[in-house]
């Protein structure tokens, strides 16, 4: 337990509108070890998004608390990227700007982190757009820049919701990979938001199945040696690897069962 | 030959020749029609006057106008009066557009102030500034100051307005995706609210250049001793109904040139914006 990186202990979040609260997620306890990769999985408005959003610090839960390296935490850190749902790329920027913002706004500009944004951006296939404008994007590339854009300033901790959503099945694939090399090879700690349970089997250590109404955990399933230590392309191809996309396929179409009745 | 070559300027094939050719026609048509109206106006305007159908006391006719300019450029008279009347417009109108961003900006910086600030603006906005003409009298002598004052009066309030509805209409989500690196609410206002709401800045530019014209004519009206608003309530005291007319025509002039000019600079900066 002593590698425990984030904890989150009893949270609760409760959004508050004129004329109504909305209990979003309750009693959510859940410890991420350092270098884990976590994925989340639920039905729409389950409450991954809030989750991500308060581990992120840009809200704090209305019960119980969420600690990192011990700490409470008082906002966003650069410790931290979360990757929102939406790429919001600014649009009066080029792509080079847009994937530069944060370490702009961290105040981390220079020559040795350019080179490794733009590096990154390589990466992705999509160095020739540099100094193109995000709406000669397709939603796809957007999507790329806006990874990009997270990575750049390196977080330790990465928080990304459903960020190969927008992807052609094969650029997915590969970004996976990618993205789970990026992880490994640096000893970063993710949580993934997704809907594709192949995905979330594919990546992580530990797959989180969440149930709503109000949003909560079910089950936590830990994902075997086999699957996890291929990358998950090759990972898909283990023999184990159905077995355990049945297995959460059945808890959350029982769950949508239970709710719907 | 020269003619046929310059319509087919940057043809792509023969067909797109055509084209491009049979466009600049059009366009050059319509500059002709535009031109012939124009001097077509001129003439039945002189000539009802020279036959006598209205009276040349109260029309004046385009000829005399056109040569009470002549006279007034030769005698240096005519250029300090536009002179003022410009610097006056143009000083309104910076100050108004400045002043106008600065306060959208503080109200923007706190919502207590903003919410504080709303009925004020609604009452502000809603008044005819004209009216707050003899006030400005007594508080800025009845000068230059005065007339500057009213330009500014006249945009202030509705620049602000607008500005600070843009910097509200600025997507949140942009704003949360700042606050996940961190950022300061100073820097989310340089870096997000401003450059979003750059085009909306713009655009009020133009409609602040009408708004000062129209200030600056009319506090020329109330106090002054130059400018064009001041030879045109000097000409209708006199009964110079010809100086009227050509200060009217220089000012329409004027402000064509300076509404043509920000729209120059509108496009310029957009295109660097984009
Ligand atoms: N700002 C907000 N104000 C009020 N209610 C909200 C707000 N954000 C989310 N909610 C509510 O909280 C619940 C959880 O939302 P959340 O966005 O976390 O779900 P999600 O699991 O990410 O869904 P999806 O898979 O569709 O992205 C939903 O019922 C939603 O309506
Ligand atoms: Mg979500």
């Amino acid at each position: 337990m002593s590698d425990t990186l984030i904890l989150l202990d009893r949270v609760s979040k409760r959004y508050h509108t004129k004329k109504d609260e909305i209990l979003a997620v309750e009693n959510i306890q859940l410890s991420v070890e350092k270098g884990e990769f976590i994925s989340l999985v639920g039905p729409s408005g389950c409450g991954k998004s809030t989750i991500l959003s308060m581990i992120s610090g840009l809200f704090p839960p209305s019960e119980g608390t969420i600690r990192i390296d011990g700490q409470k935490i008082n906002g966003p850190t650069s410790k931290i990227g979360y990757m929102l749902q939406q790429d919001y790329l600014l649009n009066w920027r080029t792509i080079e700007k847009n994937i530069f913002f944060g370490l702009e706004i961290q105040g981390r500009l220079n020559p040795i982190t350019k080179k490794h944004t733009l590096y990154l951006l390589n990466e992705m296939g999509l160095v020739n757009y540099a100094k193109a404008y995000p709406n000669q994007l397709s939603g796809g590339m957007r999507q790329r820049v806006a990874l990009v854009r997270t990575l750049a300033t390196n977080p330790d901790i990465l928080l990304l919701d459903e960020p190969f959503s927008a992807l052609d099945y094969q650029t997915k694939l590969k970004l996976e990979d990618l993205v789970v090399e990026t992880i490994r090879k640096h000893k970063k700690t993710a949580i993934l938001v997704t809907h594709d349970i192949s995905e979330a089997i594919a990546m992580s250590d530990r797959v989180v199945i969440l149930g709503k109404n109000p949003g909560h955990i079910n089950k936590i399933l830990n994902i075997p040696m086999e699957i996890r230590n291929p990358l998950p392309l090759m990972a898909r191809e283990q023999p184990l690897f159905q077995s355990y996309f049945q297995m959460i396929w059945r808890e959350l179409d029982n769950d949508d069962k239970k709710t719907s009745s | 030959m020269m003619i046929k070559k310059l319509l087919r300027k940057g043809a792509k094939s023969e067909e797109h020749a055509k084209y491009l050719a049979q466009l600049r026609v059009y366009d050059i048509y319509i500059k002709i029609t535009q031109y012939l109206l124009l001097i077509f106006l001129l003439g039945i305007w002189e000539l009802s006057v020279n036959m006598q159908w209205v009276d040349e006391f109260l029309f004046s006719k385009p000829s005399k106008i056109f040569n009470l300019f002549i006279d007034m450029m030769m005698k240096g008279e005519l250029q300090h009066h536009i002179y003022v009347t410009l610097l006056e417009t143009f000083i309104g109108f910076l100050l108004g557009t400045l002043l106008g961003t600065i306060l959208a900006t503080f109200i923007w910086m706190s919502p207590f102030v903003s919410k504080v600030m709303d009925p004020y603006l609604v009452v502000l906005n809603g008044m005819p500034k004209v009216a707050l003409g003899p006030i400005f009298i007594v508080a800025f002598g009845a000068g230059y100051i005065s007339i500057i004052a009213m330009a500014l009066a006249i945009s202030v309030i509705i620049t602000t307005i607008v500005i600070y509805g843009s910097f509200k209409e600025v997507d949140p989500n942009y704003l949360k995706l700042a606050q996940t690196f961190g950022a300061k609410k100073l820097q989310i206002f340089l870096k997000i609210i401003l450059p979003a709401s750059f085009p909306t800045i713009i655009s009020t530019l133009k409609v602040n250049v009408g708004l000062s014209w129209v200030g600056v004519i009319v506090g020329e009206f109330l106090v002054s001793k130059a400018g064009l608003g001041y030879l045109i309530i000097y000409g209708f005291q006199v009964f110079n109904l010809t100086l009227v007319m050509l200060s009217l025509f220089i000012i329409s002039v004027a402000a064509t040139f300076m509404y043509q000019g920000v729209s120059y600079l509108e496009k310029k900066l957009l295109s660097i914006h984009e």
